[in-house]
């Protein structure tokens, strides 16, 4: 792997506002996209990105690297900001995002971006398609870990349980799932749409160890993170966060899960995420 | 007699004490004896359970890892209750998985419509990246098995749960894309079957021999990318054509040539398959008559064609 200092926790925090302020350009300059759920993850994709995941952006490909699937496809915006900030891809890239021609698809394409595990965008199937990743790692007797991100309305498809059942029965001790825990879907609160809860009893009955964390605390997310891939899992963390989190007028707003700031909202963005704590 | 779907299983079991660059991922039924392989080889065969979502998400996450699978279940579950999966996650990144389908067509007999699957070409023809192949008997039935194999890719592979006759000899060679020209009495009229009801059409074209109709019979064993040239050779030859299939008369193989040939090669056709139904309990043969797809219909439709040639 190429050389690479793993971020501290100061470095994430400031990595973090990075990659907030990518977010919001990129769904500015794409006139539409999914900022809420980009920023609610975007500490636990630094983490991830600069200090957790053994990755090699010169060798994509490189058959050591862990694994990270993003389940919840419609977030891509805080993917492809850490991917190309990470080396994957060139930061100019990232005004291309949803535009004719892009390897930045609306949804994320495996072939066309490089550092994108797999193809995403329907809700419910990242988390299997991680399953059989971590069976193929698990037979060939691989040491690296499969990571999958998705989203707390997600965990209302069928599909996630008949994952989550299946990384169980199989003993994957190499695959930690992470669901964002923003409380918020497209219509309104998972309370009101269908509830989710007790989730971690959920994940619990479901033969998973379950860690829950809040998802801002960046020295929370990163021992969390680091944890879980020394423990056999699988391993699912629970991280409370804020949808639009480090954007003020966005954070726990519902519109936000879908739209793209204007001019003056861009603007506004920017110099709240900059002028953010230190 | 032997039916497609057991002869497929034992062959890839063989070639699987050969090759160990694949694997088989099953939904806990009993398809098409590709579940023993666990006996075989237990690090190369996963138990998915009745969850056939994830069997082609698993599926997806082996094949990106370079494995080449082999998912394995009932057509009409692993075409419908899955298919978005198929779609999404198969198709759409160009995944090597070979999707094998089990209990198509109203062969399936007694167990009734919601285990006959007679819409499923219809449905993964319309994937892009998705290619379709169907054994006519059990010899094709073993070619095909080394021949997706061989592939790489998405593959739907449409079999058959009972016996059926045999046709082909040992010579027999399948060829990806290529349709087989398995009969050929003269220029009156072409039967282009798929799959098991390729043996109705070589009876239909003996029968129609008696009555003075020369015709030639063509088995279309790759569905997608359907062989065109094989069709428009036939049409050129013909100028009738009778498409059979144990599919829908939505979205299979008739659908396929009528609109090949209404763009490239105007001429008459009729085709011959399941009326906008679904399936029932009763034997095959009864079915087949109910829906005037049994060789007295074929020879009826070939005779049609022929008539408004004159
Ligand atoms: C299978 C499927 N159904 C519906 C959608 C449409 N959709 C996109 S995002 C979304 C809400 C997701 O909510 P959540 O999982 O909580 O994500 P987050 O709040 O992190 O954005 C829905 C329903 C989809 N992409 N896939
Ligand atoms: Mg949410």
């Amino acid at each position: 792997m190429a050389d690479f200092e793993k971020l501290d926790v100061q470095e994430l925090k400031d990595m973090a506002r990075t990659i907030r302020q990518d977010i919001v350009k990129m769904v500015h300059a794409a006139g539409s996209g999914h900022p809420g759920g980009s920023l609610s993850a975007t500490d636990i994709m630094t983490a991830l990105y600069f200090n957790v995941l053994n990755l090699d952006p010169q060798q994509p490909k490189w058959k050591g690297r862990d694994r990270f699937v993003l389940s919840k496809g419609h977030c891509c915006p805080v993917l492809y900001s850490v991917l190309a900030r990470r080396g994957f891809i060139d930061v100019s890239d990232l005004t291309t995002l949803r535009k004719y021609g892009s390897k930045l698809q609306g949804h994320p394409d495996m072939h066309k971006c490089p550092g994108v595990e797999m193809s995403a965008g329907s809700l419910g199937n990242g988390i299997g398609c991680a399953v059989g990743m971590a069976i193929a790692a698990k037979v060939r007797q691989e040491d690296h870990k499969v990571f999958v991100l998705l989203g707390d309305g997600e965990c209302q498809e069928g599909s996630v349980w008949e994952a989550a059942m299946c990384g169980a029965h199989h003993q994957l001790g190499n695959l930690i799932a992470i669901v964002d825990v923003n409380r918020l879907q497209i219509l309104d609160t998972t309370d009101k749409v269908m509830k989710i809860d007790p989730l971690a009893d959920k994940w619990r009955s479901f033969g998973w160890k379950v860690l829950e964390i809040d998802g801002h605390d960046m020295a929370q997310v990163l021992d969390t993170l680091n944890y879980a891939k020394s423990i056999d899992g699988p391993v699912a963390i629970l991280a409370a966060t804020v949808k639009g989190k480090g954007v003020s007028f966005m954070e726990d707003v519902i519109k936000w899960h879908g739209a793209a700031p204007s001019e003056k909202e861009l603007g506004l963005a920017l110099s709240e995420i900059e002028g953010a704590a230190k | 007699m032997e039916a497609t779907r057991f002869v497929f299983g034992k062959e890839i079991l063989e070639i699987a004490k050969t090759h160990d660059d694949f694997v088989v991922c099953n939904a806990d039924t009993k398809a098409c004896g590709i579940e023993a392989m666990g006996d075989l080889f237990p690090t190369r065969s996963y138990s998915i359970g009745i969850a056939e979502q994830n069997l082609i998400n698993v599926a997806a996450g082996l094949a990106a890892e370079d494995f080449k699978v082999f998912a394995c279940t009932f057509a009409v579950f692993v075409t419908m209750r899955c298919c978005e999966q198929v779609r999404n996650f198969i198709c759409y990144p160009h995944l090597n998985v070979t999707v094998v389908g089990t209990h198509t067509g109203l062969q399936v007999g007694e167990d009734g419509a919601t285990h006959a699957a007679v819409e499923d070409v219809a449905i993964m023809r319309a994937f892009p990246n998705m290619t379709i192949i169907q054994p006519a008997d059990a010899v094709a039935a073993k070619a095909i098995a080394h021949a997706a194999h061989q592939f790489h890719g998405p593959l739907y592979v449409r079999l058959h749960r009972n016996p059926s006759p045999l046709i082909y000899d040992e010579s027999y060679t399948f060829e990806l894309g290529k349709a087989t020209r398995v009969l050929n009495f003269g220029d009156d009229v072409a039967l282009i079957s798929s799959g098991i009801m390729l043996q109705k059409a070589l009876d239909a074209a003996g029968a129609l021999k008696e009555k003075g109709i020369k015709a030639r019979v063509i088995d279309m064993s790759t569905l997608k990318p359907l062989d065109e040239d094989a069709v428009l050779e036939a049409a050129r030859a013909t100028n009738a054509i009778v498409t059979i299939e144990d599919h829908s008369l939505i979205g299979g193989l008739g659908s396929a040539v009528t609109q090949l040939l209404s763009e490239k090669h105007p001429c008459h056709v009729k085709c011959i398959g399941i009326p906008d139904v679904f399936g029932e309990s009763g034997p095959s043969e009864v079915l087949y008559a109910k829906h005037r797809m049994d060789v007295p219909s074929i020879v009826a439709a070939a005779e049609q064609v022929v008539a408004k040639k004159r």
